[in-house]
């Protein structure tokens, strides 16, 4: 039986797509078979950061659709044996996720996955409803900014009211906070909510905290998953934050500002 | 921007700023969610039955629903017409 975990977060631009790749991919490389899934219909991307969008042949709806079957639309990843891609449809309306549909996705990916990572689209209409309605997890994703907060508070509503373990009363979905694009020099001139103040009004628990990084940028640029960039902080970050979501204890780091030495003070860097 | 503003600037950071408008919000909007769906039912009939003693019009009766960490309210709040010839008689 897989674990269905959501990538969520309301507002758009926050690093969903980013989170998801990364996470997916750190645990592809911890010897977990998952699979990840886009569900922005008509807006794909997943395929753009994971750097296969040039082998897309069929995607969700196709299979929803019975076009194709899902081992012809899964896209196995060159970089580790344990991670396929789901890309979305690229042409076709949004409305064409179907909660059944879907529901037989997932069905038939838990027989053979540990994990199924579902990349929301922003918003909360159809696409985003659907990604987290079947889920096990959570990982709402927020930068410490006024509407990423207020839209992940909202987020936090719908997934505790209108998910199906919402509706069927199981034991509800758990719910973690990913705190992304963050600025400990800014936190610390006041210019930044920091992570206490965040946590003082979602209060949930933290996954993790991926600081502000050139490194996201040049790995999109590269459709290489931050994660695999083992050398820069973002890289790190979320090896942590898979690290924690599989239960290990790993202290939070990226928090403080980093002290250059005086060389890094002389020659800037 | 020189030493002297530097001490002249009583500026609040603003992500103070943001978190206390952050507070005020989410707790509003929280507050909005959790309301029990029978508020606009209970408006309604409560509204039916005042009217067959005191003339009172849909904006004179507020239901709202408050809570805080120990208790809930349900508070109503109806305002009676002043002129008291407005009042039907048994």
């Amino acid at each position: 039986m897989a674990r269905i975990i959501v990538v969520t977060s309301g507002k758009g631009g926050v690093g969903k797509t980013t989170t998801s790749a990364a996470i997916s991919m750190g645990l592809a490389l911890k010897g977990h078979r998952t699979a990840v899934i886009d569900f922005d219909v008509g807006l794909r991307n997943l395929d753009l950061i994971m750097g296969c969008e040039r082998r897309v042949v069929y995607d969700f709806v196709s299979v929803i659709n019975g076009e194709a079957t899902l081992n012809q639309a899964l896209i196995k990843d060159k970089r580790s044996e344990n991670l396929f891609i789901l890309p979305a449809s690229q042409t076709r309306d949004k409305d064409a996720l179907t909660a059944d549909g879907v529901e037989s996705i997932l069905k038939e990916l838990s027989e053979t996955f540990e994990f199924i990572i579902c990349d929301s689209p922003a918003g909360i209409e159809r696409g985003a409803t659907l990604a987290m309605y079947f889920a096990d997890d959570a990982i709402v994703v927020t930068n410490p900014e006024v509407s990423s907060v207020r839209d992940s508070d909202r987020m936090l509503g719908i997934l505790a009211s209108k998910s199906r373990r919402a509706e069927t009363g199981a034991e509800p979905i758990r719910e973690f906070l990913l705190l992304t694009r963050y600025s400990p020099q800014r936190v610390k001139l006041g210019e930044m909510l920091s992570v206490d103040d965040v946590q003082e009004i979602l209060s949930l628990h933290l996954l993790g905290i991926i600081p502000e990084s050139k490194a996201v940028l040049s790995a999109s640029n590269a459709g290489t998953p931050v994660i695999l960039d083992e050398r820069s902080d973002a890289g790190q970050a979320y090896s942590d934050v898979v690290r924690r979501y599989l239960g290990e204890e790993v202290p939070h780091r990226f928090l403080e500002e980093e002290k250059k030495g005086l060389f890094g003070r002389l020659f800037g860097g | 921007m020189g030493l002297l503003d530097y001490f002249l600037s009583t500026q609040r950071p603003s992500a103070s700023i943001a978190k206390e408008r952050l507070q005020i919000l989410v707790a509003h909007e929280r507050a909005e969610r959790n309301k029990p769906p029978y508020l606009a039912d209970l408006q309604r009939e409560l509204l039916e039955v005042i009217g067959k003693y005191v003339k009172v019009d849909r904006e004179d009766i507020t239901v709202t629903m408050d809570q805080d960490d120990k208790r809930e309210i349900l508070e109503l709040n109806i305002v009676l017409p002043d002129d008291k010839t407005t009042r039907k008689r048994r």
